[in-house]
């Protein structure tokens, strides 16, 4: 039981913050954890926080794994776009619902293979490299959608945006259930522990004998995967793709739930359930700004002071603090000359 | 030829070369009606693009200032709105304003050692959240200042307008060329682009160089936000969403290295000449939809990209064979 202990320790921050948000907002709204049954499926605030936060929880699964490797994928909410406008019209060509999602998937990966290939390849700084697509992929939905917002009335697909199975919305199953099937892979196997090394430092992993190049195109297809789920889900919710508005600045969202759930942005370490938990939280302040009638314009503010706080938490600069007054006297004078270097 | 200027020159080529066909297809592109309009059209993204400039040749990034433009707008417009000040002392204060804002994350990125790109992001929220709680609602000037600003222009050979805040834009850009190539503020940039270590072990100050260039960025972006607000005559929480983007965008273009340490401010103009161009040819069709110009930026940023790791790589190649052969 030594494991779960030290795994319940790792995510014990991001549940204590998820609760303290939680129990805030019950405090304002007594009524808040109600949950009703009606119509085949569950209602209420916190099946509403989950089946929200679905986007953002998926695009977090790969967004998790590619700042693993010290990356960063930007173009998520434009592979969104795409994929969302991909299942939209070939749904409109006539195709089958299957075809359709095959399609839209594929093209995920296609998009999450070229941003891989740009960064393990031709040695491209992340940053840069899904930039080209966050700056383009608006354009290339729009060239899908030819410049409408394509709406469809396929039950199907629809049926996947606010659906339920077994009472619980169908969003909120995806995410759960990529969450887990993506965290098994990568844990259940010395994967994640690879990722995680391509993090800490690239050219060693590469002289240990890790097949860095490879490892890397499939973080950012799987990336790209994630994306796209989300994309057909932000569509199917909708009933239309919107290639303007479709997973805006969501990649930002994905970046902070990853942020919040303690994942490094200077790579080597990760935590899948943490990032999940982590987007739950954004969403619940989300809700809870939303329901205590607060101007919504103050959660940006807020999302700013929670970068913030985790920054200082995280900075390595600050450690260095924190153990300089857990040490004894010696240390101060060796504190002293790296400042006078 | 020397492989520092070759991006430089390549963007130039490409510039003239798209000059000369939209020239062919409508003659009246070459007019300066057309290129004062280019220069008034981009001001707030070219001055905004000189700040990303400095910024990125220090190897870092600033996301923040789309937002510091929105907050600029919507700052000014309400200032002007609720009190009786004159526009004059409302610029100052905006521009000290949004310049403590950019030393604060210089200084957060160089004391607290995280990635720039973080701690801009954070920025880039809490500017956007500042102006969303001044007014989510667009904001009109109507001062008679502003009226006398939008009024001024020079007037080019062949009924060309230089406005003001064109001429604003030039006067940056060459401010930022003798800022760096003609200081030591520039050259301790260049430096620190080239490797932080190696900057601190040359005895460059590498903490007061960081937290200057993201203050210089904060400055110039409330001056882009004060062009921007002479532009349009308003001030709005939700305007210029992803300008950073088309800046950083228009600076690699221009032929900087995105890994810091070389480049020039005066390719970034260039840069953003080429994006202005891009958007004046789809007007002057009039069939095409405005999202090309999406994709043909980013086929450019590909382009431009890989042509700077092929420079990089052709020069390691030539420095191990020189190495070589000694």
């Amino acid at each position: 039981m030594n494991a779960t202990a030290a795994f319940l320790r790792r995510i014990a921050p991001q549940l204590v913050t998820l609760s303290a948000v939680l129990i805030l907002i019950a405090m304002v709204f007594p009524g808040f954890f109600e949950i009703s049954f009606a119509n085949g499926r569950l209602y209420g605030s916190p099946i509403d926080i989950l089946n929200r936060g679905a986007p953002v929880a998926l695009l977090a699964i790969g967004m998790t794994l590619v700042i693993a490797t010290k990356g960063i994928d930007l173009s998520v909410g434009a592979v969104m776009a795409i994929c969302g406008a991909v299942a939209a019209a070939s749904i409109h060509q006539g195709m089958g619902l299957f075809p359709a999602l095959a399609l839209a998937l594929g093209t995920g990966l296609l998009c999450g293979l070229w941003n891989g290939l740009l960064v393990a390849i031709l040695g491209i700084q992340p940053i840069v490299a899904t930039l080209m697509l966050m700056v383009a992929g608006r354009g290339i939905a729009q060239l899908i959608t030819e410049g409408t917002i394509l709406t469809f009335t396929h039950q199907g697909l629809i049926f996947i945006g606010s659906g339920a199975f077994l009472g619980v919305p169908m969003p909120v199953l995806i995410w759960i259930a990529t969450g887990l099937i993506v965290t098994f892979i990568v844990r259940r196997s010395a994967l994640g522990m690879l990722i995680e090394a391509i993090g800490v430092n690239p050219r060693a992993s590469r002289l240990a004998g890790i097949n860095t190049r490879v490892l890397l195109i499939a973080v950012y297809m799987t990336s790209g995967l994630s994306a796209a789920l989300a994309g057909v889900i932000a569509a199917a919710d909708i009933r239309g793709a919107d290639a303007n508005n479709a997973g805006l600045w969501l990649e930002l969202d994905a970046i902070l739930a990853v942020v919040i759930g303690g994942t490094s942005l200077l790579g080597g370490r990760f935590s899948i359930v943490a990032s999940l938990i982590g987007a739950m939280i954004i969403q619940a302040v989300n809700t809870g700004i939303l329901l205590s009638g607060f101007p919504p314009e103050f959660n940006l503010i807020i999302k700013a002071a929670i970068i913030l706080i985790i920054l200082v938490l995280q900075s390595p600069a600050m450690r260095t603090t924190f153990v300089f007054f857990r040490r004894e006297k010696p240390t101060a004078k060796t504190d002293v000359e790296t400042v006078a270097q | 030829m020397n492989a520092r200027i070759l991006p430089l020159v390549a963007t130039i080529a490409i510039f003239l070369l798209a000059y000369a066909v939209c020239y062919a297809q409508f003659p009246a592109m070459l007019s300066t009606r057309v290129i004062g309009n280019l220069l008034t059209d981009n001001a707030f993204l070219g001055i905004a693009a000189v700040g990303m400039t400095f910024v990125i040749l220090s190897g870092g990034i600033d996301l923040s200032i789309g937002s510091v433009i929105a907050f600029s707008g919507v700052f000014i417009a309400v200032l002007l709105r609720d009190t009786g000040l004159h526009p004059l002392p409302v610029f100052a204060m905006l521009l000290i304003i949004t310049t403590l804002f950019g030393a604060a994350m210089g200084a957060t990125i160089h004391y607290l050692e995280m990635p720039p790109f973080i701690v801009t992001l954070a920025g880039m929220f809490l500017a956007r959240g500042m102006a969303y709680v001044l007014s989510i609602d667009s904001v009109p000037i109507t001062h008679d200042f502003y009226n006398t600003l939008q009024g001024l222009y020079y007037l080019m050979p062949g009924k060309g307008r230089l406005t003001l805040i064109g001429g604003v834009m030039l006067l940056v850009f060459l401010g930022g060329v003798v800022l760096a190539h003609r200081t030591r503020f520039g050259t301790n940039v260049y430096a620190l682009g080239g490797g932080a270590q190696t900057a601190r072990l040359m005895g460059v100050p590498v903490g007061r160089t960081t937290i200057q260039i993201y203050a210089l960025s904060g400055f110039l972006a409330g001056l882009s936000g004060i062009v921007f607000s002479i532009y349009t005559s308003a001030g709005y929480s939700l305007a210029t969403v992803g300008v950073e983007l088309d800046a950083i965008a228009a600076v690699v273009i221009g032929g900087t290295l995105l890994t810091g340490g070389s480049g020039f401010v005066a390719g970034t103009l260039i840069g953003v000449m080429i994006m202005g161009l891009i958007q004046t040819y789809i007007i002057f069709d009039g069939t095409l939809s405005s999202w090309w110009t999406k994709i043909v930026i980013g086929i450019l940023l590909f382009g431009f990209i890989v042509l700077q790791k092929a420079l990089v790589w052709l020069t390691a190649r030539r420095g191990r064979a020189l190495g070589a052969a000694r």
